[in-house]
């Protein structure tokens, strides 16, 4: 076995072994690469978005008039000062991030802790907002009317404000029909929750209200959305409304175009399991801390690689922040 | 264990003593970005409305100061500004080379559809 070689001669070079060409550790680099490549996956989810906005740039819904909710200031319209909030939040957890690495790097565990801490709670309070904007989108505001060919048709008073279906449609008491449970029928049949008024009675309410104009989906030259003549309004509601549609969800949208709704669930909510599976880890490395295994390493390089992950989370969001509700 | 940070940013406009000051410097900038952000989104100046490359000159900003931000995070937070200059290609290239490669290809074929859906026999309307 004296012939068994042990090394190769090649120690001490470039490519021999031992040494860091990119002067980072293995998991340090292992950890950007997941970035780029995690990266790459979120660019695909934002492109594809844009892809369906230039496919229906003429009639894609409107940002501010979707975000305009606050939470405890009812009837208040506040577009986009919540997510404003949402993204200084998420911008504050990352700076604590990076001041717990920057206390890592001092080696002063209890520094560390209670920066982590802050990193963790402010990954909740994000977390915790988006929740709430998502219930908000769910449950929608005002209601609208889809037509056949799948359009929006919203509801707008002579001034061009907002009106609500509750506002000017009464629901027939008589003819009320129930939602179709399991338990009422054949138990292989549901079906979805109904919308609080049928399209007759938003007709009826519509002939009753002469200064309810219908606003259709299309973007005209000023930026807004086209409002029907009296007489159109009530033909086109007439002819072509099939389903009233309150609120959101993967099918329908009262704010326009359904994949609007589809991309916002999608994209947020993938960035919303990214927050929350860095809330996670953040919560395991934040214990380590404590238990001061870190400590006895002499090193806390694992804070700094969840700090990378952390900090692209936050990256991400300044993107989507951008295109979901500024653009 | 050497943690050298580079303390300068605005290319060596702004320095900092510590690491942490830069930290809050970096803040800072990022909180007023964010500001003219959003005041810009909800005044929407009549003056940026006009049609630049073929959008509107506002959203143009808005994807600036987005990058702007995005390039202050990765090289202060992420200290990419620390890293080597081998790595820092190997990831901020190669990233960004594919994104623009999609994102070109995704947006000229969303706008061909677009104008198949308006000027071709195909239609989607009421």
């Amino acid at each position: 076995m004296s012939t068994t070689v042990v090394n190769t001669g090649t120690e001490g070079k470039t490519w021999g072994g031992g040494n860091k060409p990119l002067n980072a550790s293995y998991g340090k680099m292992m950890m950007w690469f997941f970035i780029v490549s995690d990266a790459l996956t979120f660019s695909g989810f934002l492109a594809a978005y844009g892809f369906s906005r230039f496919k229906f740039i003429d009639s894609w819904p409107i940002a501010d008039e979707v975000f305009t909710h606050f939470p405890f200031l009812h009837g208040v319209n506040a577009p986009m000062y919540y997510v404003a909030f949402m993204t200084f939040v998420l911008i504050m957890s990352s700076v604590t991030m990076v001041l717990a690495v920057d206390a890592g790097h001092h080696l002063n565990k209890a520094k560390v802790t209670l920066y982590m801490f802050l990193t963790i709670i402010g990954g909740l309070i994000f977390v915790g907002s988006q929740a709430w904007e998502w219930g908000t989108f769910i449950k929608g505001d005002y209601g609208a009317v889809q037509t056949k060919g799948g359009n929006i048709l919203q509801f707008v008073d002579t001034e061009g404000h907002r009106v609500a279906l509750r506002d000017f449609v009464v629901a027939d008491s008589h003819n009320e029909r129930t939602q179709h449970e399991r338990k009422g029928g054949l138990w292989f049949v549901s079906e979805g929750t109904l919308p609080t008024y049928t399209v007759e009675e938003v007709v009826h309410g519509l002939e009753s209200h002469d200064n309810v104009l219908v606003r259709t989906q299309i973007i005209n030259e000023a930026g807004e959305k086209m409002v029907l003549s009296r007489a159109e309004s009530l033909r086109q509601i007439k002819e072509n409304g099939k389903v009233v549609v309150e609120g959101a969800n993967l099918h329908v949208n009262e704010y326009g175009s359904p994949l609007f709704a589809d991309f916002f669930f999608f994209i947020t909510g993938f960035h919303g399991f990214h927050v929350f599976s860095g809330v996670v880890i953040n919560i395991i490395i934040f214990f380590n801390v404590i238990l001061g295994t870190y400590e006895r390493r002499k090193n806390y390089e694992m804070v700094e690689k969840v700090g990378l992950y952390w900090h692209f989370v936050d990256l991400v969001w300044v993107f989507v922040f951008t295109f979901f509700y500024l653009v | 264990m050497a943690h050298e940070h580079k303390l300068a940013i605005f290319r060596g406009l702004v320095k900092f003593k510590s690491n942490t000051q830069k930290i809050w410097g970096v803040l800072i900038f990022l909180t007023i970005v964010t500001a003219i952000e959003v005041i810009l989104g909800i005044l929407k100046p009549e003056a940026l409305m006009g049609q630049v490359l073929g959008m509107k000159a506002l959203n143009w900003i808005f994807i600036i100061l987005t990058i702007v931000k995005a390039y202050y995070i990765t090289w202060d937070f992420m200290h990419m500004r620390d890293e080597l200059k081998s790595l820092r290609r190997m990831v901020v290239w190669t990233t960004i080379f594919l994104i623009l490669y999609l994102i070109f290809i995704l947006l000229q074929e969303g706008g061909y559809v677009f104008n198949v859906y308006k000027d071709g026999f195909i239609k989607r309307d009421f």
